[in-house]
């Protein structure tokens, strides 16, 4: 993905924890994500197994996707600890992608789910040191520069610093493990 | 400076002579396993990436193994086998371990194999792994499922990957990976009777949090461990992902050795022994004195909720889960008849043998002369085919599947919301035994109270 332009649009917002049974419940793993007309299911589906009362934070009952939708109308997910911890399901990361959401700002990232984003080239996972979910409500309008490290609350004027995606982000510029396998002359 | 074993494998799998924890290197993996749920995905990006026409790496270092929607409905989980039955027959792949009884042309639920000592399919991969020569100690096992770290009990690095990664394996055999910084747990002292390798794995997430482990190698030793046979190792194993863990692994003895070559197959390639050096450098070491743990259960919605059996005697349950990767081996089939032996369950009370083989021990394996199938029944729990089933939830029609917002005692290995189906249902991780009990009694039960044996029922 280009790292280099910059992500706005609205934000939805979730807590710690989500692990990957809520970004995609594992009844939906049946569809293929190498067929075309499946793949667009995992983008109705994202974050569709979070409990309603958390589904976009802080007031809860957002639905990500809309009933029989296939795209998402939030650009950012804003979220807490651990994000992605659980399954190693690619599901994950390629259904926010595939409703069009292509940046995460958490306060951390579960392994699997984070080199996922970053070999698939599905989303920049991007990370802020301290928690900041509380400080945006699901709607806010905001900006992501990734190259910048910076995340905007455009709707309230808040500014917050992102780590630098360092190695992990030469490969995501890439398109994923493969472009950068070949960049690099290991393919 | 020392190295720890996984730095030493990760070594000489990059044709180094050291490594450092948080460099990015590209070693060479012995062993790519996937099942029906990434399976597909990653054939199809290996033939997207290499070919339709392209030859895999290696089709005798590729094992598949479908488990996880074997008995539903689901005409696209039927499909699924469909994909992997065609890829293996033009791949020529060696391990294939085909739901044979399948018509991938049928509607409904398949009926299951008629005979398990004769089928070609296997049941969880986690499972079917070791029981069929797949782990062995020194080599790099990646898996396309989270609980692939259950494999470090052999002494390997095993862990989960996603779809490309698999993909980018199938093609070439090599993937980058980070050195992980080790965290060393050691369980001093003789493993109470009454406790199981869940309990202390349970025990660690719970003092370290659920990502206290993130992105490291979790190293487990002492006595208490040393002591367990291959399946309570697995299970300490297996759960390491629950605190974030890139890895488990446990240094191969005697009892590894023995294992591994009871299940070597023809041809299996040599292994190597390695082990932690002396002065190999830890992140940190954690160390617990197990005649202070008791029976030990994780409540809803995170693994690391821990808690007393004891602690929560008061809290009621509707059903009662026996199976996984984590909690339906032999061993955990074994602790739990030990149980319910001449008593009655008062929940729904789900028995899943993880393997065919497993399946095939509830036949044969004994507790005060009876067989483990023959106590179950008695005791009227409802014995389903081997395969994941209900552990992750899966399609609505899966056996053991809460789909209404249930308490759910059980000896799997995850219990965020929606895991075992509905996404207010309530589920509690803990033992074979602490489950076998709470069974009983439509409460959390601490096993004690039904369970009075001399030694630990996993030992070696």
């Amino acid at each position: 993905m280009n790292t280099n332009t910059k992500i706005k649009g609205k934000v939805y917002v979730a807590g710690d924890n989500i692990d990957t049974d809520q970004i995609i419940p594992a009844e939906f793993l049946s569809y293929n994500p190498s067929d075309a007309d499946e793949r667009k299911f995992f983008g109705r589906y994202a974050m569709s197994g979070v409990p309603i009362a958390q589904s976009g934070l802080p007031q809860g009952n957002v639905k990500f996707t809309p009933d029989d939708a296939f795209a998402s109308e939030f650009a950012v997910i804003v979220a807490g600890a651990n994000f992605g911890c659980g399954s190693s399901r690619e599901h994950a990361p390629l259904a926010i992608a595939e409703a069009g959401c292509t940046a995460i700002v958490a306060e951390s990232y579960a392994r699997i789910f984070y080199r996922n984003c970053i070999n698939g080239g599905y989303c920049a996972p991007c990370e802020c040191e301290e928690k900041i979910y509380d400080k945006f409500s699901t709607g806010d309008e905001v900006e992501l520069d990734i190259a910048a490290g910076v995340l905007k609350n455009i709707t309230t004027g808040a500014e917050f610093q992102l780590r630098s995606l360092g190695d992990a982000g030469k490969i995501l510029a890439a398109g994923g493990v493969f472009d950068y396998a070949k960049e690099t002359g290991m393919l | 400076m020392g190295m720890t074993i996984t730095e030493k494998i990760m070594a000489r799998h990059a044709g180094r002579s050291d490594v450092t924890p948080g460099e990015n290197i590209w070693c060479d993996i012995d062993v790519l396993m996937t099942h029906d749920i990434c399976g597909p995905g990653t054939i199809g990006i290996f033939e997207e990436r290499f070919g339709r026409d392209a030859k895999v790496f290696d089709p005798e270092k590729i094992v598949i193994v479908p488990d996880h929607y074997i008995f539903t409905a689901d005409p696209r989980a039927r499909r699924n086998i469909g994909i992997l039955r065609d890829f293996a027959k033009r791949q020529g792949l060696r391990f294939f371990y085909d739901p044979d009884f399948i018509d991938i042309d049928s509607d409904g639920i398949p009926a299951p194999y008629a005979d398990a000592t004769t089928t070609s399919y296997r049941g969880v991969c986690h499972s079917a792994l070791p029981q069929n020569g797949h782990t062995r100690p020194g080599e790099i096992l990646l898996g396309t499922d989270s609980h692939t770290c259950t494999h470090g009990a052999f002494g390997e690095l095993a862990t989960g990957i996603g779809n490309t990664d698999a993909g980018f394996v199938m093609g070439t055999g090599k993937l980058w990976l980070k050195v992980p910084t080790t965290q060393k747990f050691v369980f001093n002292g003789e493993l109470p009777p009454y406790l199981m390798a869940k309990d202390l794995i349970l025990h660690v997430i719970g003092e370290i949090g659920f990502d206290g482990a993130t992105y490291q190698a979790m190293e487990f030793t002492g006595d208490a461990v040393m002591s367990l046979n291959m399946e309570e190792r697995c299970t300490i194993c297996n759960m390491a992902i629950e605190a974030g863990g890139k890895s488990g692994i446990i240094a191969p003895d005697d009892v590894t050795i023995d294992y591994v070559n009871d299940r070597a197959r023809e041809n299996a390639p040599e292994f190597e022994i390695v082990e932690s050096d002396s002065d190999a450098k830890y992140e940190a070491v954690c160390e617990f004195d197990v005649s202070k743990i008791e029976p030990t259960v994780a409540q809803p919605h995170c693994p690391d909720r821990r808690v007393l059996a004891r602690e929560i005697s008061d809290v009621k349950i509707d059903r009662s889960y026996i199976g996984s990767c984590t909690g339906g081996k032999t061993i955990d089939m074994i602790a739990a008849a030990t149980v319910l032996d001449g008593q009655s369950v008062k929940v729904d009370t789900f028995i899943v043998p993880a393997t065919t083989e497993v399946d095939c021990d509830l036949d044969s394996c004994k507790v005060n002369g009876k067989t483990l199938r023959e106590i179950f029944v008695a005791a009227g729990c409802e014995v389903g085919p081997a395969s994941c089933a209900a552990c992750l939830g899966g399609p609505q029609d899966t056996f053991g599947r809460a789909n209404k917002p249930v308490n759910v005692v059980s000896t799997t290995n995850r219990n965020f919301p929606g895991r075992m189906g509905h996404k207010e249902a309530g589920i509690f991780l803990a033992s074979p035994l602490t489950a076998a009990a709470s069974a009983i009694t439509g409460y959390i039960t601490d096993p004690r109270e039904y369970y009075a044996p001399d030694k630990a029922v996993g030992l070696a």
